[in-house]
């Protein structure tokens, strides 16, 4: 009898303890795995370990006692590269989560292993469809845009404007094949054709072949699936070689505002592309944006990719207050994130859903004319606006497994 | 005959423009290297870095300074020379007479260091460089439309590479300097000042480098990567051509232009890799490459 007291007495201390301590389990560990000095640094790179510094202040845990660090690392648009950075945050560094990743072939590539490992992989900047399709995984949340988004706002919007014949320049990986296949679609069902397309590699300098063979296919649309530096110097060739002059339209599949920033309103007036996010849409969306720009190294405001990372990482931080402690266990924290419904400051009141891609309206936008533009970097105006239930690949036509039908 | 593979003659015409219109870049690049590994028999990694730097200066001497175009491809070359001369001055003398490897660490450190610093002030997405009022257009030339700008970089740069190699192989001077490379101390005992016309050639390589950005910035953004994205190519000509020849390296420059301008039209996914791999072939079958000599 004795025994059995003191037997209980010492289970329900140890179980105290326990208690405790996973109680006091309130560090969580973020990594802005990017390319963090070529062609899409602009876009996500260091400006997203910025973005998910200033959720985490938002998010006022570290004043409710949790300690939430940023770590950052360069992939180099290079998937093995990026393998091997995120297996040492996961196995050695104790990262929870893993943001943003830009290049959807390194980005499919962490989504796999996050999987694996059971962490998180909240993605802003890959575009690939396929990370909410057939390669979904309870672990990952696709955030900003993907290249479904993109085709069915831009690509339906040009077609119905008489752009019916197409003509592909397509960057020659994950995310450009995704992107031309979407938009291809797309372009198809809405009764047009397409001519012919060209791949080209990653990181090109020189466009003006690729432009001569998509001028000489006589479509009335050249669509630039790429992205970065790779659209940039593609949109100023083109406009060198006479290509938008001789009557050709260039439908920028992707675009961000550091492209337009880059390009100069001269070369970059009258293009029309979708976002999600633009620096300028309302008080809120400039407020965060001048608190960006602030700590921003080159003084830009935040493309939709840094917005998407800033408003996933202050969603998964309400999950984990939710939650109360870090559970450690990645599954169970993004099913939180997909059971609490999405408000932000910069994507409005949203959700994600069973596939793992989170919902919110999307724009189509037109690069205003250098005498339209007031003031720094006043560069859009909206042009249409399409309802998130509307916007991305309905759930109807999901391959993703998690998807019960 | 030309329809029988898929592409009428027309557009392969115009292909081979482009390709030569890249390969002036090639050669002009080359060139520079090779004047450099000739005479100072360094290695010069920072080559790319300083092309770079040839673009960002015609940015700044325009958007800062209001000079435009055609000045600055006298005074950004300039600029960017002294650079290079105090860079020699300064490093690259101290580790003459040592292995090659001192020179490229050395300077494939100081490529790092000055695209850090470039990126760290203007981002990575790279700015604006307007072409030049006078060369906007283009010809309609029945295959195809040549930009004015371009049909200015092929001539100009012909014109510059031909120029070096005049002033190298059948001057005086560049008999000296030729001289100073084989014997240096043989020279010195002429009274010639060997250390100076070797810091000289850096700079004048330096110059070529910089030329060449100023002529790229209208054609790509100027960004920080630019030179880092060209130079291992520009290296893979240098070595086809044979290390150290200055014909070589203009005539290799032009060629591989065309070769590449020709996948871009057969096969676009290789386009990046067919220099490298004609690089192994001719590393195989000639190691001092093409126009090289037996040492």
């Amino acid at each position: 009898m004795k025994s059995t007291m003191a037997r209980l007495a010492l289970i329900s201390a140890a179980a105290l303890v326990a208690g405790a301590a996973l109680a006091q389990d309130k560090s969580v560990k973020l990594g802005n795995l990017n390319d963090m000095s070529s062609l899409y640094a602009d876009v996500g790179g260091p400006g997203s370990t910025i973005a998910a510094q200033l959720a985490i202040e938002d998010s006022g845990l570290v004043a409710k006692g949790w300690k939430i660090d940023v770590v950052g690392g360069d992939h180099q648009n290079k998937p093995d590269v990026g393998s091997n950075i995120t297996r040492q945050w996961y196995d050695v560094d104790n990262v929870d989560v893993i943001l943003d990743t830009p290049n959807s072939g390194v980005a499919l590539a962490v989504n796999q292993i996050t999987k694996d490992k059971n962490k998180v992989f909240l993605n802003s900047g890959a575009a690939s469809s396929d990370l909410t399709g057939k390669a979904c995984t309870p672990n990952t949340v696709h955030w900003t845009y993907d290249t479904y988004a993109l085709a069915n706002t831009t690509g339906k919007a040009i077609v119905k404007n008489g752009g019916d014949s197409w003509y592909f320049l397509t960057a020659d990986y994950a995310f450009g094949h995704a992107l031309e296949r979407d938009t291809e679609a797309v372009v198809l069902a809405n009764g047009g054709k397409v001519n012919g397309k060209v791949r080209h590699p990653l990181n090109t300098a020189d466009f003006s072949s690729f432009l001569l063979q998509a001028q000489s296919s006589k479509a009335k649309v050249i669509g630039l699936a790429n992205a970065g530096g790779d659209t940039t110097n593609a949109i100023k060739q083109a406009s060198e070689f006479g290509i938008t002059s001789g009557g050709q339209k260039l439908a920028a599949l992707l675009l961000f505002s550091s492209d337009v920033h880059a390009l100069g309103l001269n070369v970059a007036q009258g293009l029309t592309f979708t976002e999600s996010f633009y620096w300028d849409q309302n008080d809120a969306t400039r407020a965060f944006s001048k608190r960006f720009q602030a700590r921003n190294k080159n003084g830009q405001p935040p493309t939709m990719v840094q917005a998407g990372t800033y408003a996933a990482v202050l969603h998964y931080l309400k999950a984990m207050e939710a939650l109360g402690a870090n559970p450690r266990d990645g599954a169970k924290v993004v099913a939180k994130m997909k059971e609490m419904p999405t408000d932000d400051p910069l994507f409005g009141k949203g959700s994600i859903r069973a596939d793992g891609r989170k919902i919110h309206p999307v724009y189509l936008f037109e690069v205003k004319k250098p005498s339209e533009s007031k003031y720094a970097f006043d560069y859009y105006k909206q042009v249409a606006m399409v309802p998130a239930d509307e916007a991305f690949r309905p759930l109807a036509q999901s391959e993703c497994p998690l998807v019960k039908k | 005959m030309l329809d029988l593979i898929g592409i009428s003659s027309q557009a392969l015409f115009g292909q081979l423009l482009l390709g030569l219109i890249n390969g002036s870049f090639y050669a002009l690049l080359s060139l520079g290297l090779a004047v450099i590994f000739g005479m100072l028999n360094i290695v010069n990694f920072a080559h790319g870095a300083l092309y770079m730097t040839g673009a960002f200066c015609a940015w700044f001497m325009l958007n800062g300074l209001g000079i435009n175009y055609w000045f600055a491809l006298v005074l950004a070359p300039l600029v960017v020379g002294a650079f290079g001369v105090l860079i020699d001055r300064l490093m690259l003398q101290r580790l003459a007479g040592l292995d090659h490897l001192y020179g490229l660490l050395l300077t494939f450190g100081l490529a790092l260091i000055i695209q850090g610093l470039f990126q760290n002030q203007f981002g990575s997405s790279g700015l604006p460089y307007a072409i030049p009022p006078q060369l906007t257009g283009g010809q309609h030339l029945g295959f195809m439309f040549l930009p004015n700008y371009r049909a200015w970089v092929i001539v100009f740069s012909l014109v510059v590479c031909l120029a070096t190699w005049f002033a190298i192989e059948k001057t005086r001077l560049g008999a000296y300097l030729r001289a100073a490379t084989e014997n240096p101390a043989m020279v010195r005992a002429f009274g010639i000042n060997v250390p100076l016309m070797v810091t000289l050639t850096y700079g004048f390589g330096v110059a070529l480098a910089a030329l060449a950005g100023v002529l790229a910035a209208p054609i790509n953004q100027v960004r920080p990567q630019m030179g880092a994205d060209f130079i291992i190519v520009v290296f893979a000509v240098v070595v086809i051509g044979g290390m150290g020849s200055i014909m070589g390296s203009i005539v290799t420059g032009f060629m591989l232009g065309l070769i590449e301008g020709l996948t871009k039209v057969f096969y676009p996914e290789a386009s990046n890799t067919v220099v490298f791999v004609i690089m192994a072939i001719v590393l195989l079958i000639k190691p001092n490459g093409l126009f090289g000599r037996a040492t």
